[in-house]
């Protein structure tokens, strides 16, 4: 065991400190869930990826640095540490990347890589539909095969920011004749072809985060297949481990936040009881166990070892240390919680309340944490599933 | 960074998993409950031969100078077995202190004998009044008044106290303070046993990661075989979901005592703190999986006749025990805030 740094890590981290302190807005820019704050949210990973930030670990000939898991988790540290904007990309650069690394064609790799890092091609993702959320294996979206490719058709719903992407992927049912998990076939589409629908929705905090996607009769060609026909679920589920996991919430953006709330409380603490106080603690403890616990994790992935079913635990815990952390800040706050972003007298901007009902989406997405604890149980525990 | 053991650490582990699975089943460990220590007696003879009582002496002392993170292993497993006996006292704080504090005499008389498994160490911190396993241990460590002693038990009093944990033979000491009893005065002896209590609560908090995986497999184990409606408990998702609460718990807990071991083992500054939080999320965690691990069970754990209940009173001792949440939570909070 050794958990210091070694040379090159700490140079690494003094590359990117320099460079994201040099370069990152002075002002924050606006909600990358609104049209114009996605805009400008492109143009600031533009500036990333053409000085090889934009996705650190990533092969050099794709724009990457080719650098460890632990220089990534180090990135993440610092690009949190000094507020930078939040990564419109991660749709693309985490979960379609590590799907296409594994399973794409060299063609895939080279078309698709480059301009999904730089943000000149933005992706969403097309996972659920009205009726298939938690039972994702029960969709009905279907794929028709056509002279040279494919007809898709159906509906897709909660696709994160798919009103200002170009293109989506999704898993579609390309053998009537079977059931659930089977007959399915992973596609990558586009969101302005002739037969697309996107219509916005307004999310919890406001935003037009969420989109449905209505498809009918939209042709792809066989190139926008990932994987096989008829086996797409074997390669979404190979890479959910990617999004419940670290790529999705690496410990540096927690780290970040237990720090604010710590800043919160030294300007707040007329107001606060030892109650409180014990919370602001507890956060502040949560955010350096997980990092622990991810240390861990990332030393059994360079040794070489899958994760698996084990990610889930991941997911749980942040997703439910960051409700509690926000909740904590809400509650130093007082009355004043309620001032919407915008509003003059909001402490820090609104920032603590836009936060947490951002936080409680955590719970819900990328598979619920009931989901997830189901997962936990048969897969890590091996209890029986019926 | 590399956040793993090593090779040689997880051998230990296994040869002290090999030895307590053979030697140290629950109905040993319920022996002792019941005041039959012979049991758990010839485990700790076993486990000297093996050479984990002596580890932490120096080499010159016959050990093998392991450090606080070679440890952690170990006692996870002690935990798993719910050993009783003052393993953390004798072997990750007592022989170190005697070896560093102790005058010759001291050392002549004891060290030898606790490194080969034949005397066994209790430490007795400034304030502490309740001393577990004080009544079979041979020798005392004690801070009195700022003051050091090593005080031969037969020459101390020892009043018993009747912990939950039958196996813990707690009791309050007495003994004259006299000068004889004196450990070495041109060491700062107040540091010793300040480094002491960390690794005290660092070596708790690995007992208790052990704590915690036995509880829940057993309940897991239980909610496998136990059938009603037809089909294993287990597999209701309300019993899945407490499990998996409960394995969250514990494994989040883990990394933070296998940090602390090597924060210790490295004296990086600030160590305490990762000793704090090992404390607290080890003791919670064992905490909250004895509740779960109980409520799975049913009426069966509420019974004595069930092994799960030696474990959930191992667990809520060893939490409050070298610090509990609120100590180590206001220490980290004079850190941070």
């Amino acid at each position: 065991m050794d958990l210091n740094f070694t040379d090159s890590e700490n140079a690494f981290r003094q590359e990117c400190r320099a460079w994201l302190e040099a370069n990152v807005p002075s002002e924050p820019l606006p909600s990358g869930d609104t049209k114009e704050g996605f805009a400008l949210h492109l143009e600031w990973e533009h500036k990333l990826f053409d000085a090889g930030w934009a996705a650190v670990s990533w092969p050099k000939q794709y724009g990457g640095r080719e650098a460890t898991l632990f220089e990534w988790l180090i990135f993440e540290e610092e690009y949190y540490r000094v507020g930078a904007p939040s990564r419109v990309t991660q749709n693309g650069i985490f979960l379609l990347a590590p799907t296409l690394f594994e399973f794409g064609t060299d063609d895939q790799k080279e078309r698709i890589l480059r301009p999904m890092a730089r943000g000149d091609v933005a992706w969403g993702q097309a996972w659920s539909e009205p009726n298939a959320g938690s039972d994702l294996a029960s969709l009905k979206s279907t794929a028709r095969r056509v002279e040279g490719g494919w007809r898709l058709t159906g509906q897709k719903t909660w696709s994160t920011r798919a009103v200002f992407c170009d293109m989506a992927y999704g898993l579609f049912r390309t053998d009537p004749e079977q059931a659930r998990h089977r007959g399915l076939t992973y596609f990558m589409f586009p969101l302005h072809a002739e037969g697309v629908t996107v219509r916005g929705v307004d999310r919890l905090d406001g935003d037009e985060g969420f989109a449905e996607i209505f498809l009918e009769d939209v042709f792809v060609p066989d190139s926008e297949i990932i994987g096989e026909v008829d086996k797409g679920w074997g390669v979404a589920m190979a890479t959910t481990s990617s999004e419940r996991g670290l790529s999705l919430r690496s410990p540096g953006r927690f780290m970040a936040t237990a720090t604010r709330l710590i800043d919160l409380y030294h300007r707040y603490r007329d107001r606060s009881d030892p109650v409180l106080r014990d919370q602001v603690i507890q956060a502040w403890m949560d955010a350096q166990v997980y990092r622990w616990f991810t240390f861990q994790t990332v030393t059994r992935m360079a040794q070489g070892e899958s994760i698996g079913p084990d990610s889930s635990m991941n997911k749980v815990f942040w997703s439910e240390m960051d409700v509690r952390t926000h909740e904590t800040a809400l509650a130093m706050i007082g009355d004043a919680l309620e001032l919407d972003e915008g509003s003059d007298g909001a402490v820090d901007g609104g920032h603590w309340m836009k936060g947490f009902q951002f936080a409680l989406a955590g719970p819900i997405y990328a598979g619920t944490n009931e989901i997830q604890r189901n997962i936990i149980a048969e897969r890590v525990l091996g209890l029986p599933r019926k | 960074m590399r956040f793993a053991f090593t090779d040689d650490q997880k051998m230990l582990r296994d040869t002290v998993r090999e030895v307590l699975q053979r030697e140290c089943a629950p109905e040993v460990v319920r022996a002792a409950w019941e005041g039959r220590p012979e049991g758990v007696r010839a485990v700790w003879d076993t486990l000297a031969e093996t050479g984990v009582i002596g580890m932490t002496a120096s080499e010159d002392a016959g050990g093998m100078a392991m450090s606080e993170l070679d440890l952690i292993l170990p006692l996870e497993e002690i935990g798993y077995a719910a050993l009783p006996g003052p393993i953390v006292d004798t072997v990750a704080v007592g022989i170190p202190l005697l070896e560093a504090a102790g005058t010759d005499a001291q050392k002549e008389r004891w060290l030898g004998p606790a490194v080969a498994g034949e005397a066994r160490i209790v430490v007795v911190f400034e304030d502490q009044a309740l001393v577990p396993y004080a009544a079979s241990a041979d020798v005392l460590l004690v801070q009195r008044g700022g003051t050091a002693y090593c005080v031969p038990v037969a020459e101390a009093s020892i009043s018993p106290e009747q912990s939950v944990d039958r196996a813990r033979e707690l009791g309050r000491i007495a003994f004259e303070a006299s000068a004889q009893y004196q450990m070495r005065d041109d060491v700062d002896t107040a540091s010793l046993f300040a480094l002491g209590r960390e690794r005290a609560a660092l070596g708790t908090a690995a007992q208790l990661i052990g704590v915690s995986r036995r509880m829940l497999d057993m309940a897991v184990q239980y909610a496998k075989d136990r059938e009603q409606f037809g089909k294993p408990i287990g597999a209701q998702q309300a019993i899945k979901h407490r499990l998996a609460n409960a394995l969250i718990e514990q494994e989040f807990a883990r990394p933070t005592v296998y940090r602390a071991g090597w924060s210790m083992a490295t004296s990086v500054r600030d160590a305490e703190i990762d000793v704090s939080l090992a404390k607290i999320y080890a003791g919670q965690a064992a905490k909250f999986v004895a509740k779960e691990a109980l409520q799975v069970h049913g009426a069966i754990g509420y019974t004595i006749e069930c092994d799960l209940h030696m474990w959930m009173k191992r667990a809520w001792a060893l939490a409050a025990a070298h610090g509990d949440a609120a100590y180590h939570r206001e220490r980290v909070g004079r850190h941070i805030l």
